[in-house]
């Protein structure tokens, strides 16, 4: 009776999607970068969820200002930044990238836009480990392939912990799990400085250069105006003024420069940050915080609902396909069937979407990340489905295929009418488990660029460095969004049931 | 004898009829007239032949059956009376032989089943309702969906008209009152009825009845057993695989005993029971009295 509305759902959400995927042919200035715990790189205001700030977020739109085009900036996982340059989902990635030798060699870059050092931050009260040598002998963080990282490999004296996300070493640091981290001096500014938990300590160490990443050997011509852009920008002060604005103007930057002026810039950004994720005192103030995390939870809840609910009936309905074609169709097909039940059940679920999403447009199949999340999660669950559908249909005596058949059923009517519908009834109860467990399978997709439930924990714990209350929080969601497939699934049983309730046999 | 006579008269009166009650016919039908001129074959076995693996079950089996009749096939157990009765609507295919029910044959001659011989058997199977002994009703329906089912989804006659049809039917076996109970509810001998007139409501020119009794304990069985002679005085052509003596006795018009996969005789009840001609037959309905 429902089915009306629930297609017009998914309508519309396909729609919406690939709508949203031709829209991007007008031409503007795409570009990447991992939105999640990246302050001061590219990052969701703490102030307003909803906004992108951040000084490589200003630098990009002052570029798109200045060649006169629309920017448009995607949000992608770290790991999944330079697959989907190569892919062409995006043009450019401005993400403190360093421009490192084997960086230089896989892609193409703009000149340097920032110069920066590796700096060390311990806790407030910890002394003596002031300088690179002296962290001989600790447990020290950092961020996986950084300059940071690779100078700590030539320390065997040292115990090195890499770090996907900084504010996870931070939050280590703060429990004591590390000694240090040695960090990009942006990083190291705003996560340590910016605490009072923590401090920098020590001289600059090393030398780093973050450049603008292109697709090696593609858009050179962009990339030849975005590089024009940028020495304008250093040519006119306004990167200077834009950094300053971040309090990120540094010694580096005047070397490179020759720009020793200073502009009487107030740090607006930087103590516009300080503010907003100063730690909420007192019940009131954290219940209003936790308050204003609620739109972004819903739509967390919201993307992970729809993609959730597609990747179910997809997979539901090629489980059913799969199961009757291994226990009914022609020996060749059957074969098939198992060959692709056999593979995709072993091999992980994440390998599968990651292959779908940056791997199939080597073939020249592109797919929004929706249609990629949904088709990589419904085609893994389809097969555990097929799996149960098949128990579920060798469940259904003989018998009753061959009164169907004797009532002049043709084949297909008899396992719609009669088989399919008992065979339906033995495995609701595994197929709620199997949903359940979809909707939290669900958060594998934030590895291509949707922002669902998980990814908004993530998010929002790495910007308050805090872990409890929105963990409590998406949690609750979580359960919220699987409480009515348990009732569904109740109901139905008990509705189905009805026939064999009062006991007896068929 | 008598009424055989006239009960295969009156099948011949009938035949534009789709789906009448024949009483007064019955009594209006001239008794004295021979059946010779009016007799119609409505079902005709040619040498079936069908192996399991290596195993002959069924070697050359040859039957018709005219219109009105109830023939009864007994033998001892694993003589393929079972395998005989599927082959006769394809639930079983023969490995050769032919198969003619009213004006539709299929010609089996070794060879693959293909998709173009179960169009035919779809045809043929248009014919012929089929009971069987652990009466595989579908438990996920009630009894009416039962009944209603196969024409509406085969046939698609409306709804209505279906249901009223499908109510008359449970009137006839005695279930009006259960129409919207779930087969489980029922008794064995309720569900047995149930499949009866879900096989009727395809209004076939043949019933087939695997075993209809062998699950029931006898009272029960009577209650299956009473619907059966019912529907042979209004002149349904049955054909009853079954292991109850007294019954094929005193209803069939004719009985066929098999053994080994063969007919090894088709006689009048009373004729083999008095007089078997074969020694096998003998034997078997000796140790069966």
């Amino acid at each position: 009776m429902r089915k009306p509305v629930w297609r017009a759902v998914l309508l519309a959400a396909f729609a919406l999607f690939i709508f949203g995927a031709a829209a991007r042919a007008d031409e503007p200035l795409r570009w990447a970068a991992d939105g999640t715990a990246n302050v001061p790189f590219t990052f969701h205001d703490p102030a307003e969820e909803s906004h992108m700030v951040g000084f490589e977020y200003d630098i990009m739109q002052e570029i798109g200002r200045r060649l006169g085009r629309e920017v448009q900036f995607t949000q992608n996982d770290w790991d999944g930044l330079i697959p989907g340059l190569q892919r062409g989902f995006y043009d450019m990635v401005a993400d403190g990238i360093e421009m490192t030798p084997e960086h230089v060699e896989a892609l193409d870059f703009s000149r340097p836009y920032y110069m920066t050092t590796e700096r060390i931050v311990v806790r407030r009260d910890q002394a003596g480990l002031d300088s690179f040598e002296r962290l001989g002998g600790h447990t020290v963080g950092t961020i996986k392939d950084t300059l940071a990282e690779r100078m700590l490999r030539t320390r065997p004296d040292v115990t090195l912990r890499s770090y996907d996300e900084e504010s996870n070493a931070f939050s280590d640091l703060r429990n004591s799990r590390l000694d240090a981290v040695l960090l990009d001096g942006p990083i190291a500014l705003y996560y340590g400085e910016a605490d009072p938990d923590f401090r920098i300590v020590g001289p600059p160490i090393g030398h780093l250069a973050y450049g603008i990443a292109f697709r090696k050997g593609a858009n050179q011509e962009l990339r030849h105006r975005v590089d024009e852009a940028l020495q304008a920008m250093i040519a006119d002060g306004a990167l200077h003024r834009i950094l300053a604005r971040w309090n990120l103007w540094t010694p580096e930057m005047a070397d490179w420069t020759g720009d020793r002026s200073v502009p009487n810039i107030v740090p607006t950004e930087w103590e516009h940050y300080l503010a907003s994720t100063a730690p909420a005192r007192g019940w009131t103030a954290r219940f209003y915080r936790y308050v204003s995390f609620l739109p972004l939870i819903g739509r967390g809840a919201l993307l992970t609902l729809m993609v959730s609910g597609c990747a179910m009936v997809l997979a539901v309905g090629m489980g059913l396909a799969l199961a009757l074609t291994r226990r009914y169709g022609p020996s060749w097909l059957a074969a098939l069937a198992t060959l692709y039940v056999e593979i995709v059940r072993g091999t992980p679920l994440l390998i599968q979407i990651l292959f779908i999403f940056y791997g199939l447009p080597s073939i020249g199949i592109r797919l929004s990340p929706f249609v990629a999340g949904v088709i990589g999660l419904g085609m893994n669950y389809a097969a555990y489905e097929a799996e149960n559908y098949r128990a579920g249909l060798q469940s259904v005596a003989r018998g009753q295929m061959e009164a169907a058949t004797a009532l002049n059923m043709t084949h297909l009517q008899a396992l719609r009418y009669v088989v399919v519908p008992q065979a339906f009834r033995v495995v609701v109860p595994v197929m709620t488990n199997d949903f359940i467990s979809l909707l939290k399978d669900s958060s594998l997709v934030s590895i291509i660029t949707l922002t669902e439930l998980s990814q908004t924990y993530v998010r929002l714990s790495s910007t308050y460095f805090d872990y409890f209350g929105p963990g409590l929080m998406v949690g609750a969601a979580y359960l919220l969004l699987g409480l009515p497939f348990v009732r569904l699934a109740k109901l139905a049983e008990r509705r189905l049931a009805v026939s064999e309730r009062r006991g007896g046999r068929h | 004898m008598v009424v055989f006579f006239i009960m295969s008269f009156v099948g011949c009166l009938r035949l534009p009829e789709t789906h009448p009650s024949y009483d007064d016919r019955e009594i209006a039908g001239p008794v004295e007239t021979g059946p010779a001129f009016c007799v119609e074959t409505v079902l005709r076995a040619e040498s079936i032949c069908k192996s399991f693996d290596s195993h002959k079950v069924l070697r050359n089996v040859s039957l018709t059956v005219e219109r009105g009749e109830l023939v009864s096939i007994i033998g001892p157990s694993g003589c393929g009376k079972s395998t005989f009765l599927r082959c006769l609507n394809f639930l079983e295919i023969p490995d050769s032989g032919t198969v003619t029910i009213a004006d539709d044959s299929i010609r089996r001659n070794e060879g693959p089943w293909r998709s173009s011989d179960e169009a035919q058997a779809h045809q043929l199977r248009a014919h012929v309702g089929m009971v069987f002994q652990s009466f595989n009703l579908f438990p996920h329906r009630t009894v009416l969906d039962n009944v209603m089912l196969a024409p509406r989804v085969v046939k698609h006659v409306a709804p209505s008209v279906i249901e009223s049809e499908a109510r008359e039917l449970l009137a006839k076996v005695g279930l009006e009152a259960a129409a919207l109970r779930y087969p489980a509810t029922l008794s064995g001998g309720q569900q047995q009825r149930a499949a009866i007139a879900r096989a009727l409501a395809m209004r076939p020119d043949v019933m087939l009845y695997d075993e209809p009794t062998s699950a029931l304990d006898p009272r029960v069985a009577e209650e299956v057993l009473e619907v059966m002679r019912a529907l042979d005085r209004e002149g349904m052509t049955q054909i009853v695989v079954t292991h109850d003596m007294r019954f094929a006795r005193a209803a069939s018009d004719r009985i066929v005993f098999m053994e080994s996969g063969e007919i090894i005789e088709i006689a009048d009840p009373d004729e083999m029971y008095l007089n078997p001609k074969d020694s096998r037959t003998r034997e078997f309905l000796g140790a069966s009295l």
